[in-house]
């Protein structure tokens, strides 16, 4: 059994495992701390046969899934460099949502715990998919569980808000589903392996046309999820009003769905449609950028403030994987990992907060420092990490996106690079209005961070230091994968015709499955 | 060979499930007669028995495959795959009955005769392979699911609803009857295999047989409630017993989608460039009225009623590809639509107390809290009506929009996705009840399920994702089978 078989079914199996587990007790949440630890122990076997591989997929798993007349679809999933880390990503922050939600969650916590393992199974599979109907199963897969946690466990307006979160990504991925099968009748494969293949063997042309008709199509799906202006409506409202708990791991892995499908699928499947579409996306990308931020300086909501903020940070992965430089995507994929954990802590920070005053608001709150000073520490540092303070892990990531675009278009570095000016002042600011100041009396007595809360903080800020210190851990897989990855964007374009013999792309190392 | 009417043994054999279905129906009626208050379950039970029986018999039939009685009807596996369908359908449909009619206090073994009898005109229009057979199965079927219809005669939504779909039905029946005899005198001929040689021929005018099939379309769209001949099913399901309803939505459409689809890509192939853009129209105007009416809908049968005619449209879509992987998506379809359909009205028809009280959305409210299984079950229906992967509804619509990109319909493909997006929007509304809202009285006070029930949708809720995680088989059946539409 491959371990990319493990890592993918175990939070499944502690899904049924946990439907038999009694409902009042604390049993539900020993189960799914155990099998989310588990899952993180076994994620960390993929990391040496993906970083000996280069660009090669590793960990493969390819058995058939369908099989009929003119239908045959794998379950074909894989390991590269840049779904490494975003694997790990997810296996990682599940137990800590998990541990956080054993406090934040006193409604019916086992149904809970239940959808957070349907969560992590559905993510698992959206990041290591190398065929695209097994994608798109998996994208509505990891959406199901989000929805009825954000719906289930709202603090106001639960339905609406729910309904508006899961019609605006099914809006968008019927356009992708619809581009799928179009590729299929095209192709004559889900399979994006063979498609790459036989698009990079001259097998197959899609004309400038039809890439721009895909390209459209994924990004539809890819642009709400990101969310990328001005498809971002569905966030604030969501962010806010989710628990804790959802809203950490929408933040923190959710929303690297979308971004993670723009750099695997859109730039290399429609290469043409996506040097096209540049032209307007990085423009929208740098309103995001900008807009996200101007609004986030505005908000009287903590976890609204982050919301915009986190619009703010992902328009810098758009910006990154749209420069088409090398520096861009590794940018990207590194910004990607690093929003995940600055913002995952900042929203995770966050739910303590409301834990403790039952509110959000800003105004709620004032001199927080004083009764709780560990809190404060804490916050600090994810606080100055999402800034892209160096040392800290956003740094590298927007350091190298902006370099990417400078090195591009100089104008897009100057304009997306007053958006870090911008989040330095509305966290700031924010920061200084909830927890410096004299300590009102409504919070004077609340409590400092327990010695179980920091168990879920320490290891996020360990890896906000280890990311912005030492890249070198994680940034050789990412490259070798992002520099295939370009190669691959330049075949199939307009300029094909230019290249000499077009390499073969992409040789599947099959481990034990079929 | 017109001389010998004698028909074999293997007739019989082909013909053996209708057969079952019938002797069972009479020895029910029967025994209704003498049977106390009490043991009227009984005969449901004998009911289920008889539609079991008939499912053996189809597959007994099918290793006997062919033509029978004169070519009046076909057993193959096109025809096969739909009558164990509506036998499936039955098979739920009791089960779901069961509990319902005894709240009603309405037990009775003639409920239980009709839906057999019902069931006789749905196996009889899978299989037939003539005109005058396909007359002759719409009406067995018409007629005892129009009594279904208005079962609880002293109720009014119930009367009402009977009297609506007697009346369409009627109206649609004579269409039909219409466009038969006008092929009839064009051809010469009413079975499907010769109307399609004379046709492949080329000497007839073909804008009169394009009139034919348009009469013959009509009809057939009355029967199926597709736009614009829909306005009945809202009102008719939304007043029917709830299990009744279930029955109407999936059973008696799957058969007539079974013909209409087996008279359109069989005899009038040779002539699509005439009917083609009809269907085209039908299917997205289907989408569209179905989910936009459903949008602003609080009771739930209604809201199911209009969403039925969105799912219509969606199978029109498979026909609008006329191609043998339209045919195929359209079985998978309807298979799926069917036990995703029975599951919500089965909860819906255990929600309702006595006389339909609680039918709204906002009854549902809180069912995650109080029985928190049949909830989840309920959600898996709505997540599948919604087509969400992972599910049949989403496997069945992802098949048919292949088939469709096949055929190159690019917009038709792209609106009815939007339109299933659209669609969440009200299907979410019924999750957004059972999950998201503290419960209602209807929930409060809502009795212990029965086991029948509990059998009902468990066994639907296995078949939604059954034919959504390994569709293999189901689709390498129907694959394999829609070519004997050519």
């Amino acid at each position: 059994m491959s371990l990319l078989w493990i890592v993918l079914l175990l939070p499944l199996a502690g899904f049924f495992f946990l439907l038999f587990a009694p409902r009042d007790s604390k049993s539900p949440f020993f189960i799914t701390l155990l099998a989310t630890i588990v899952t993180f122990l076994f994620s960390l076997e993929l990391i040496a046969p993906a970083i000996g591989n280069g660009a090669q997929f590793s960990s493969v798993i390819d058995p058939v899934w369908i099989h009929s007349p003119g239908l045959t679809i794998h379950f074909h999933l894989g390991v590269d460099g840049i779904n490494l880390w975003l694997v790990l990503l997810t296996t990682l922050l599940l137990p800590i949502a998990v541990w956080a939600s054993e406090l934040m969650i006193k409604d019916r916590p086992k149904n809970f715990f239940a959808l957070l393992l349907l969560f992590e199974f559905g993510l698992i599979g959206v990041f290591t998919a190398l065929d695209l109907f097994v994608f798109y199963v998996f994208w509505e897969v990891a959406l199901i569980p989000m929805y009825l946690m954000v719906g289930g466990w709202a603090r106001a307006r639960r339905g609406p808000v729910a309904v508006k979160f899961f019609v605006y990504t099914m809006l968008g991925s019927v356009f992708m589903l619809a581009a799928i099968i179009y590729l299929y009748t095209q192709t004559g494969s889900f399979d994006f392996v063979d498609i790459m293949n036989a698009v990079g063997s001259g097998h197959v042309l899609l004309s400038p046309t039809q890439q721009l008709l895909l390209f459209l199509g994924f990004f539809a799906a890819f642009a709400v999820k990101v969310p990328i202006f001005p498809l971002h409506t569905w966030l604030p409202d969501t962010y806010t009003n989710a628990p804790a708990p959802a809203t950490f791991l929408l933040a923190a892995v959710m929303s690297k769905m979308g971004a993670y499908g723009l750099l695997r699928y859109s730039i290399t499947i429609a290469p043409t449609g996506a040097h096209r579409c540049a032209s307007w996306i990085i423009p929208l990308a740098i309103i995001g950028i900008i807009y996200g931020a101007l609004l986030a300086l505005i908000q009287p909501n903590i976890k609204r403030l982050i919301g915009y903020s986190s619009i703010s940070h992902l328009g810098f992965v758009v910006l990154g994987i749209f420069t088409f430089s090398q520096q861009g995507a590794d940018g990207a994929v590194y910004q990607m990992i690093a929003h995940g954990i600055s913002t995952g802590a900042l929203f995770l920070l966050a739910g303590y907060l409301e834990v403790r005053r039952g509110s959000m608001e800003i105004a709620d709150f004032g001199g927080m420092a004083t009764p709780a000073p560990g809190l404060a520490t804490a916050f600090m540092i994810a606080l100055f990490a999402s800034i892209g303070l160096p040392s800290l892990c956003n740094f590298i990531g927007e350091y190298l996106v902006l370099q990417g675009a400078a090195l591009t278009h100089f104008s897009w570095a100057v304009w997306a690079a007053i958006g870090v000016i911008l989040s330095a002042a509305y966290m700031l600011w924010m920061y200084q209005r909830t927890f410096f100041g004299r300590a009102r009396e409504s919070v004077a007595s609340l409590p400092d961070l327990s010695g179980r809360d920091w168990a879920s903080v320490v290891p996020l800020i360990l890896l906000m230091v280890w990311l912005g210190s030492y890249t070198q851990s994680f940034m050789p897989p990412i490259s070798s994968a992002t520099a295939h990855l370009l190669e691959q964007t330049s075949m199939n374009n307009e300029y094909r015709v230019k290249l000499a013999a077009p390499k073969p792309v992409q040789v599947a190392e099959v481990t034990n499955a079929r | 060979m017109l001389g010998n009417f004698q028909p074999h043994a293997g007739d019989y054999v082909r013909f053996l499930p209708e057969i079952l279905l019938t002797a069972f129906g009479i020895v029910i009626m029967m025994l209704e007669a003498v049977s106390s208050e009490k043991n009227k379950l009984r005969l449901g039970v004998l009911s289920l028995i008889g539609i079991i029986a008939a499912f053996f018999a189809n597959f007994w039939s099918y290793s006997e495959s062919g033509p029978a009685f004169q070519n009046m009807i076909v057993v193959d596996g096109y025809g096969v795959f739909f009558r164990g369908l509506v036998l499936i359908v039955g098979f739920l449909c009791v089960l779901t009955s069961f509990s319902y009619l005894e709240r009603e206090h309405a037990q009775s073994g003639e409920y239980y005769a009709l839906i057999l009898f019902s069931l006789v005109g749905q196996c009889v229009l899978a299989t037939s392979s003539d005109l005058i057979m396909v007359f002759i199965g719409l009406e067995i079927s018409s007629i005892a699911t129009y009594v279904l219809a208005g079962f609880l005669r002293d109720d009014r939504r119930n009367n009402e609803s009977a009297l609506k779909y007697f009346l369409l039905g009627s109206f649609a029946t004579a269409f039909l009857l219409y466009g038969i005899a006008w092929t009839y005198g064009l051809i010469g001929s009413t079975n499907l295999e010769e109307i399609r040689r004379v046709l492949d021929q080329g000497q007839r005018p073909t804008v009169l047989a394009g009139l034919a099939a348009g009469l013959m379309f009509v009809g057939f769209g009355f029967k199926v409630s597709i736009a614009p001949f829909q306005m009945w099913a809202p009102d008719v399901y939304q007043g029917a017993a709830a299990p009744v309803s279930a029955f109407m939505s999936t059973g008696p459409k799957a058969a007539a989608f079974a013909v209409f689809f087996r008279v359109f890509m069989t005899s009038f192939h040779a002539i699509n460039g005439r009917w083609l853009w009809l269907v085209w129209g039908c299917a997205l105007a289907s989408m569209i009225i179905g989910n936009f009416a459903a949008l602003v809908q609080s009771n739930v049968k209604r809201l199911l009623g209009y969403s039925s005619i969105a799912h219509a449209g969606y199978v029109l879509v498979a026909l609008t590809a006329a191609s043998q992987i339209g045919v195929a998506a359209a079985m998978f379809y309807l298979a799926a639509y069917a036990v995703m359909n029975i599951g919500a009205f089965a909860v819906v028809s255990h929600i309702a107390a006595r006389n339909e009280r609680h039918v709204k959305i906002d009854d549902l409210a809180g069912l995650g809290r109080r029985e928190p299984a049949t909830a989840a079950l309920l959600a898996i229906f709505v997540f599948s009506l919604i087509g969400v992967p992972l599910t049949g509804g989403f496997f069945a619509k992802f098949y048919i929009f292949q088939a469709a990109l096949n055929s190159h319909l690019v917009w038709l493909t792209v609106l009815g996705l939007v339109n299933s997006a659209i669609a969440a929007y009200y299907y979410l509304k019924i999750v957004v009840a059972i999950y998201m809202r503290e419960p209602s009285p209807a929930t409060e006070q809502l009795p212990a399920p029965s086991a029948s029930f509990r059998v009902a949708i468990w066994a639907s809720a296995l078949g939604v994702l059954f034919l959504g995680i390994f569709p293999s088989a189901v689709l390498s059946f129907a694959s394999a089978s829609a070519s004997a539409l050519r």
